[in-house]
């Protein structure tokens, strides 16, 4: 059995003995020594990553201005912070996006900017009292000039993440990047052999008060992230360390096309190997860590699994999917967390780094909860019209004029002869066809690509459909692609009359 | 090699492409194809040594034709080789090399500009 303390292995950081490896590295030395060896032989473990990490932000704080403000709202570089405590404190959110350039520029670049030392515009209002007289303020900063830039992310390191792909026939643009249609790409993130919770999952070492590598510099775990959620290997951590000694090689904004903005942080986490059991956890291989590939076609909290992964799987560059090689893309850089995993690896060797005690260890169980939600969602299916018309697609363009004429119903479903939808004919069809002296039946002139939606999906992403695309109406369909009824925006108006 | 064939409005009427491939009788493999009423833009593949003749044939009916040398061009600052543009590209023009950097083919770029709505750095610009 071997057992060892932080304290001894801190004592052989001060006298240079100290056996620092990468997670990387452990792997194999695991493989050739053994748990028991490998425990003997190394001190520590140092794991990295290296990735968007939307749940940062900085809290600033800016000294009192002559004469002193209560700031009420502020904006760095239009970016908007949160300034209800006290009077020259404020926390910039990296997701929070910019007011006059969109989701090009938000928080996170704001902290970029203040690392690399640019200056910054800073405009803030107040409502003024005897204390605090001033009303409005418009300065310029740089990171020098405030008291505190503590960068304090909320939620981040997640242990692993869900990888990403579309079903859907359109490009979809989300926080997992681009995805292209019919299963075109799958995307994914997470530092898999070097992930820093994956190498102590069971929280054995990484507690409250833990000293790790943030952005350049040195930081501290200072609780479980939000969202932590360990009963289904979803941990997440609290971090906080010092904006001002950072460095932005490890610290970078980014903006996703259509999503908006993250802040990419680097960090690592040293696991002092105590035991055989930290020894054999700090081995775990890509091929050990599981996640699921998500369809992010379905724009609901639950997305349907397409299938399970492992790591390895995803660093090879392809996945199989239905038996075809689709191409995987990491959202996050492996070759950054390794960079990570090795400087912290020489802080440790040249003594620069300790290995801290945590105070208190983290929950390794429990679950997120969804959203409280007590108003229902409306479905497709409560506000649809049940009544639709439809016609066979080897009927002529007079047949149609005469149905749409007869039902005043502005759309006719064309179906098959078995029933399911092929296309969709509205007034506007036959007018063109009309206009055009073209009186063939009605498959020739319909609208072939039908957008349509499912009886089950909330009307909000119904809505969202119609406006993208700037139709009218869709066909409510089963999943036989039997149509079930019709939603237009009238019933979308209708509903909101309801409500308000 | 790639080739950027551009047609400036006035000529936007006339069948500038076909004419030119049935004159000089040479295959062009059209990769990308941006046309309005207003202005065309092509990328298209063509053979080294026949280059000269088809730029001949298209300029004398009004085109302009460039050779893309770098169709893409990467940032290396901004570039923090996560990899996202590797997944999106139809060309397979990035890829990881063994340390996990990613490697540029510029070459096989047919400018569809997929890489950089993907790139979350930007990174990534579209070459002359």
């Amino acid at each position: 059995m071997v057992k060892k303390s932080i304290h001894e292995i801190n004592r052989k950081i001060e006298d240079g003995s100290v056996n620092v490896v990468t997670a990387e590295e452990m792997v194999a030395i695991v493989e050739d020594l053994g748990v028991e060896g490998a425990a003997k032989e190394v001190d520590v473990v140092t794991t990295g990553t290296f990735g968007a990490m939307c749940s940062s932000g900085v809290m600033l704080n800016l000294g009192h201005s002559e004469p002193p403000i209560k700031i009420q709202k502020v904006w760095f570089n239009n970016v908007e912070a949160y300034s209800g405590v006290a009077a020259v404190d404020a926390y910039l959110g990296a997701a929070q996006i910019s007011d006059t350039r969109g989701i090009q520029y938000g928080g996170a670049h704001v902290i970029e900017d203040l690392l690399r030392g640019k200056e910054i515009n800073v405009h803030a209002t107040s409502y003024g009292t005897d204390c605090y007289p001033r009303k409005v303020l418009d300065t310029t900063i740089t990171l020098e000039d405030l008291n505190e830039a503590i960068l304090l992310n909320p939620r981040n390191a997640y242990q692993k993440y869900a990888a990403a792909i579309n079903s859907s026939k359109r490009i979809l643009n989300t926080y997992m990047g681009e995805l292209l249609p019919n299963f075109g790409n799958v995307t994914y993130s997470g530092a898999g052999v070097l992930s820093p919770l994956s190498n102590d999952p069971d929280y054995e070492t990484i507690g409250m008060g833990t000293r790790i590598f943030m952005g350049g510099a040195q930081g501290y775990v200072i609780g479980t992230g939000t969202q932590h959620s360990p009963s289904n290997g979803f941990g997440t951590l609290m971090i906080k360390g010092n904006l001002k000694e950072m460095n932005p090689d490890y610290l970078r904004a980014a903006s996703f096309t259509g999503y908006g903005t993250t802040l990419y942080v680097g960090m690592g986490i040293p696991i002092p190997i105590l035991n055989e059991r930290l020894a054999a956890t700090t081995a775990v291989r890509d091929e050990d860590i599981t996640t699921n590939i998500l369809d992010y076609a379905v724009g609901s909290r639950d997305k349907p699994v397409v299938r399970k992964v492992n790591y390895a799987e995803l660093r090879s560059g392809h996945v199989q999917i239905e038996e075809k090689d689709v191409p995987t893309s990491s959202l996050s850089s492996f070759k950054k967390a390794r960079q990570i995993a090795s400087e912290l690896k020489q802080w440790i060797n040249h003594g620069e780094f300790f290995i801290s005690v945590p105070v208190e260890r983290l929950p390794c169980e429990g679950l997120a909860k969804p959203m409280k939600e007590t108003q229902a969602v409306p479905l497709v299916k409560d506000v649809m019209s049940e009544f639709i018309v439809t016609i066979k697609r080897n009927q002529t363009v007079q047949d149609a004029a005469k149905k749409i004429w007869e039902n005043s119903f502005n759309h006719l479903a064309v179906i098959s002869d078995t029933g399911e939808l092929v296309g969709i004919l509205t007034a506007w069809d036959i007018s063109k066809a009309v206009a055009a002296n073209c009186f063939d039946s009605v498959e020739s002139v319909m609208t072939k690509r039908v957008l349509t939606c499912a009886p089950n999906e909330p009307v909000d992403l119904a809505a969202r459909r119609l406006d993208r695309y700037g139709v009218s109406a869709m066909p409510v369909i089963d999943t036989h692609n039997r149509v079930l009824g019709i939603i237009t925006s009238d019933n979308i108006s209708k509903l909101l009359a309801r409500r308000y | 090699m790639k080739i950027k064939i551009s047609i400036p409005t006035e000529r936007i009427q006339n069948p500038i492409i076909s004419e030119s491939i049935i004159e000089t009788g040479i295959l062009i493999n059209i990769m990308v194809a941006n046309i309005d009423s207003t202005y065309g833009e092509l990328i298209a593949d063509v053979s080294d040594i026949r280059f000269d003749r088809i730029k001949r044939a298209l300029e004398s009916r009004g085109a302009i034709v460039s050779i893309l040398d770098r169709p893409i061009h990467r940032d290396e600052e901004e570039c923090v080789e996560c990899g996202a543009c590797i997944s999106v590209c139809p060309m397979n023009v990035y890829a990881f090399d063994e340390l996990w950097n990613v490697h540029v083919d510029e070459k096989k770029c047919i400018q569809c500009g997929l890489c950089i709505k993907m790139c979350p750095h930007a990174a990534l610009k579209l070459g002359e």
